[in-house]
């Protein structure tokens, strides 16, 4: 067992409180740092390929994890995101200020989306989201000017101050860079007053309009930074991708968003991080369980859908809380170690909720 | 005594429901008001018109003088006013603790690029909200409870979260809606003791709608009795609880 003791508030207020998780957390960072020096080219752009979703996680994290808000429509963000860079750079803006544009031009989409949030909520939120991924992905199709239409459009290679990062090693340190900063600005501004916002509105808006929260703006504002984030996560998708057809994001992008949201455990930046990275692997996976199936069996079409349903299934029975709520029972195993109860983490019920006037 | 809230000839009608038809009532500036009544009778609408949930039809809502009728509902509480719920509106899945920051919101939590890159500005300010939700802590006995997170709290405890809640937000008036109900002896003698602290050593005003009239008579200076959206009577505990119309409206005769 370990207990602090604190003597100003500011000490409360570290992210990381104990040397031990800073010695982790510096071993993950520089292992992170290591990992171009020993891997593999295609395992590079693997990697780079999960810290943009990570990213994207994030975004969408931010807007269903603390502000309670659906959205089926995220890939739509990510392709905003995407397509406003890579023609921003066709226009011949350098890349360190076509991607922070990018990010802009889809959080003021965001802003629009948002709108309707003030009004609709939960199922019919969903079903805006959904029509508004549908509108773009039909808009990308037949704006043949600016996005090449169904024939695509090639991404420049990115470039910063005329050193090319479009080699592997390059573009995945810009994909580190970006998961770290975003992770950080995220982290802080969640623990500050925007987050608790953002919770106050999730948990209870009669309460939060008491307490004297401008609960409209807030959903809207959350609506734009995760249409941000989301897509400064297109911007490097991009990138990643080099050719850019509007098949590459479809509602199945989004549902995958949703999944690594649902799966990592609400309402936690680890979370989203570590649903990013199960379901991205997922895929990975099924193909290695593939070799291993009788011939007829693997040949099956649909499987990754199937594995990825049932992991879906199985973690609303089995840990609502998520991956985040697994590794939170991990570490109290490990910090108390004989004296571990599984009821620490078992909810009350509580059979007090009424008609709420929102 | 000056009056520090004001309803004038208010109306509140949901269609052809009249819920609150021309009431008057005013609040002076450190009392403690309860206000009574059978179910249905408005108490809680009347709250709710104050704190803009709901709007007037007619009649004029001054706090401080000032018309609050048409205010934008966030905006009430950066006046000065706050409140409790009849059916607790916490925050579940938040600590305590946050739940008592959100509490202080309206004093503002810096800018948000501030937030984003946590400048030192930025912590000093959390600090200060973080002494003032430790005072309402060390006030309501809330120690234990710092960092459980809400979902997980006895019911009692819950209720004394939010009037932390409300206290953190240093109201000049404050709204209790039903804050003894759920609670056993005990915690309302606590609540008492509390209640009456709030008035004489934070000096906030206090308006609460309850049932419990052992709590009513122990800390109310004046008792208001509702019914049927109307003011039945007024005045000390003792005298309105012998006023026939109010024996009448709860017995039914």
């Amino acid at each position: 067992m370990r207990f602090d003791y604190h003597t100003a508030y500011r000490q409360g207020f570290a992210l990381l409180p104990h040397t031990s998780d800073r010695v982790l957390y510096g071993l993950l960072i520089a292992l992170l740092l290591a990992v171009p020096f020993f891997a593999s080219t295609y395992l590079l752009g693997e990697l780079g390929y999960v810290l943009i979703l990570c990213i994207a996680a994030m975004g969408l994290m931010v807007l269903t994890g603390f502000t309670g808000q659906v959205s089926l429509g995220h890939a739509s963000f990510v392709a905003i995101g995407a397509y406003a860079h890579a023609w921003l750079m066709t226009q011949g803006l350098p890349f360190a200020l076509s991607l922070p544009l990018a990010a802009l031009i889809s959080a003021g989409a965001g802003l629009v989306v948002g709108i309707p949030a003030i009004r609709v909520s939960g199922l019919y939120l969903a079903m805006v989201t959904l029509a508004f991924s549908i509108v773009v992905e039909q808009v990308i199709g037949l704006w043949r000017g600016v996005t090449g239409g169904f024939m695509g459009m090639l991404v420049p290679n990115p470039e910063l101050l005329g050193l090319s990062l479009s080699s592997p090693r390059a573009f995945y340190y810009v994909c580190l860079f970006f998961a770290l900063a975003v992770l950080l600005a995220l982290l802080n501004l969640m623990r500050s007053g925007i987050g608790r916002a953002f919770v106050g509105v999730r948990d209870s808006e009669a309460a939060a309009y008491a307490l004297g929260i401008p609960v409209k703006r807030v959903k809207v504002g959350a609506f734009g930074l995760s249409a941000g984030v989301t897509g400064l996560a297109g911007a490097l998708m991009a990138h990643h991708i080099g050719y850019l057809t509007p098949d590459a994001f479809t509602l199945l992008l989004s549902l995958d968003l949703v999944l690594m949201v649902v799966i990592g455990g609400m309402g936690s930046l680890r979370g989203a991080i570590l649903g990013a990275i199960l379901i991205s692997l997922l895929p990975r996976a099924v193909a290695a369980l593939k070799a291993l199936l009788p011939e007829a069996m693997a040949r099956q079409s649909g499987m990754e859908i199937f594995v990825a349903g049932a992991v879906l299934a199985f973690f609303v029975l089995f840990e609502p809380m998520g991956l985040n709520g697994r590794w939170l029972k991990l570490r109290a195993l490990l910090e108390s170690f004989p004296l571990y109860r599984r009821d620490t983490f078992r909810r009350q019920k509580s059979y007090m909720r009424s008609e709420r006037n929102r | 005594m000056t009056a520090l809230l004001e309803l004038d000839e208010v109306e509140l009608a949901f269609g052809g429901l009249v819920a609150i038809g021309g009431l008057s009532l005013r609040v002076d500036k450190g009392e403690v008001l309860a206000v009574i009544g059978p179910n249905g009778a408005g108490k809680t609408s009347m709250l709710n018109l104050v704190t803009r949930v709901f709007t007037a039809r007619r009649g004029r809502i001054r706090f401080k003088g000032q018309d609050i009728a048409q205010m934008p509902r966030a905006r009430i509480a950066h006046l000065g006013i706050a409140r409790t719920f009849q059916n607790i509106e916490l925050f579940d899945a938040a600590t305590v603790l946050d739940n008592l920051l959100l509490g202080r919101h309206r004093f503002g939590s810096g800018r948000w690029w501030q937030q984003i890159l946590r400048t030192p500005a930025l912590t000093r300010l959390e600090e200060s909200h973080r002494a003032k939700a430790e005072e309402v802590i060390e006030f309501l006995d809330l120690s234990p409870w710092r960092n459980a997170r809400v979902a997980g709290l006895p019911y009692g405890v819950r209720k004394v979260v939010e009037l932390g809640r409300a206290l953190c937000a240093e109201p000049e008036l404050l709204f209790l809606d039903e804050p003894a109900s759920g609670l056993n002896p005990e915690e309302t003698r606590d609540l008492a003791f509390w209640i009456e602290d709030i008035r004489t050593e934070l000096g906030i005003t206090v308006v609460m709608i309850e049932h419990d009239m052992s709590l009513v008579s122990a800390v109310a200076d004046r008792v208001v009795c509702m019914a049927q959206g109307k003011m039945l009577a007024e005045g000390t505990p003792a005298k309105v609880q012998g006023h026939p119309d109010v024996i009448a409206a709860y017995l039914g005769t």
